[in-house]
């Protein structure tokens, strides 16, 4: 009797489409990886960043994820890489020194990096018997039965992960209202009622006059 | 799949391209008629019989112009940024549906592909358009370019929110992520009835996202120029223009698609399909015009304007008429 393997290995063996999309993926997605890495540019490593995303997403479309792929494309790429390089173009190039490609780090990588390639290896070509035994709580039965993977991860996200979904929804609310409070200027009508903030900051922003109000919000946009 | 499904498949692939690539040129001359007659002037009226062919010949000069890189840009960022523009908006393409199934000795869709979450599909290629303006202005190593591409990530970013918060509203009157299943829930009754609020959330997200006038801040021609794009010339410039048609084509369709019931109209019995593509074209025309009077008609903001109009009135609107929305459903329910 066969044992044959769950996803991914599965797939490939029953179409050619899959198999040649796999490869293409996985390689631009190892290559961009590696380009990301060795960019001296950050602007560079930011856009080698948002390939690897993009052909990630594109092997969740292979394992039947698309709303896995589509959140990775949109929060990932479209969110906190924007974030990124817009940080990047705030600085001036020029100035940075230039990065060297290689650091004192990469005497603990490499052994990390043989390891976690050993795990990796071992898991998914090994044998088929410990791959069958370490599929996730919903085999691809129980995901048609719900209707679909964005349905699984419904269930999955509001009956048992209930908890720790609202927990983090608090904790990210709190800190971008605590990113508001700290990126904001004290303006001059407030220094009475916080002298202190108003020796935090430089003089240069806080006119001593009441000048025309700073348009705050253009800090949250941020 | 076997041959003729691959056969179909390429034909739909191929005809967006067409409508991609050639789409801006009657667009661009309709424009160019409706934006003259509102200032009381002719418009285009030399080339060709009334002017109609003068964007085909401003196109044809765009192929054979000379394709100038600026000497100290980043030559590798500054090649790429042009497809980063055009790729999101033509892949967006995929999902809008065109009409209901027809029936050709097999059934086929008018559209590319029904994905299970089509809408995040759209949703997740508009936030990478974003790529294009930011990665142009950057690497032309041009302070006006510069200035364009900051503006424009601030605002595209900002309002991606209030788009999400509209389309959000849709899915939970829909109960579905796939825009098939969205037009046929709206067989009864279009989802700007009870969506009124999304529907003007969603058309101004709609205009700002694609940069247009009165929110066309990032290419501000009387302050910076043409802002992201003013140091490509030639047939790259020409990319950024198609994206930018494209883009508006593509915001019409959804709108007409999420809240105005896509196909959905008035049919003749036998002829469902041809009519609903013509009802859902003229729904996208009427949001084209409506493009055009916008900038016609409205000066343009000023930065802090957009940002305060973004963060303190639509998104707590936004957030409300979620709140309302997920309500009624439950009470539905």
């Amino acid at each position: 009797m066969t044992v044959r393997r769950p996803g991914l290995a599965n797939r490939m063996a029953d179409n050619l489409e899959t198999t040649v999309a796999f490869w293409y993926l996985a390689i631009a997605a190892v290559g961009a990886g590696a380009l990301m890495l060795v960019a001296r540019n950050p602007v560079h490593s930011a856009i080698s960043l948002v390939i690897v995303i993009f052909h990630v997403a594109g092997l969740f479309v292979i394992l039947g994820a698309g709303f896995l792929a589509v959140a990775q494309i949109a929060i990932y790429a479209g969110a906190i890489v924007v974030l990124f390089l817009f940080t990047l173009m705030m600085l001036d190039m020029r100035r940075l020194p230039e990065e060297r490609v290689t650091h004192r780090q990469i005497w603990l990588g490499i052994p990390l990096g043989i390891l976690l390639a050993i795990e990796g290896v071992v898991v998914s070509v090994g044998t088929p018997e410990i791959s069958a035994s370490i599929k996730g709580t919903f085999p691809p039965a129980t995901v048609s039965e719900l209707g679909g993977s964005t349905q699984a991860l419904a269930v999955s996200l509001f009956n048992e992960f209930t908890l720790p979904f609202l927990g983090a929804s608090v904790l990210l609310t709190a800190a971008t209202i605590g990113a508001i409070v700290l990126a904001r200027r004290v303006e001059a009508h407030e220094q009475a009622d916080y002298p202190q903030a108003a020796e935090a900051s430089s003089p240069d922003d806080t006119p001593a006059e009441p000048g025309p109000a700073e348009p705050v919000l253009e800090e949250s946009a941020r | 799949m076997d041959f003729w499904a691959w056969l179909i498949l390429i034909t739909k692939v191929l005809a967006i391209f067409v409508l991609f690539a050639l789409g801006a040129i009657p667009l661009v001359l309709l424009e160019r008629w409706v934006l003259g007659r509102m200032q009381s002037r002719y418009g285009p009226h030399r080339v060709g019989w009334r002017g109609s062919l003068q964007s085909a010949a401003d196109g044809l000069k765009l192929g054979i112009k000379e394709d100038m890189i600026p000497g100290k840009s980043d030559k590798g960022v500054y090649w790429f940024a042009p497809v980063m523009m055009v790729m999101p908006a033509m892949a967006a393409w995929a999902i809008v549906p065109f009409g209901p199934e027809v029936e050709m000795g097999r059934t086929i869709g008018l559209w590319v592909a029904d994905l299970n979450v089509g809408i995040l599909f759209f949703l997740a290629m508009g936030s990478l358009g974003v790529y294009g303006v930011v990665m142009s202005g950057w690497s032309s190593n041009s302070k006006y370019a510069h200035l364009g591409a900051l503006r424009s990530s601030a605002q595209v970013i900002s309002y991606e929110l209030v788009m999400g918060l509209a389309v959000l509203a849709v899915i939970i009157y829909a109960g579905s992520l796939s825009l098939i299943d969205i037009v046929n829930a709206q067989a009864g009754l279009w989802f700007i009835v009870p969506q009124l609020i999304g529907f003007l959330l969603f058309v101004f997200a709609a205009v700002a996202e694609t940069n247009r006038a009165p929110f066309d801040l990032p290419e501000a021609e009387s302050e910076l120029v043409a802002g992201f794009h003013v140091e490509y010339s030639g047939m790259r410039w020409a990319f950024f223009f198609m994206a930018e048609y494209a883009n508006m084509l593509l915001m019409a369709a959804l709108v007409a698609t999420l809240f105005l019931g896509g196909w959905n109209g008035w049919t003749i019995p036998g002829l469902e399909a041809l009519t609903g593509v013509i009802w859902f074209l003229l729904k996208v025309s009427l949001f084209m015009f409506g493009f055009f009077l916008l900038r016609a008609t409205q000066p343009r903001f000023r930065y802090d304007q957009l940002m305060n109009f973004c963060w303190k009135i639509l998104i707590p609107i936004g957030v409300v008429n979620l709140l309302i929305a997920a309500g009624l459903r439950m009470a539905w329910s």
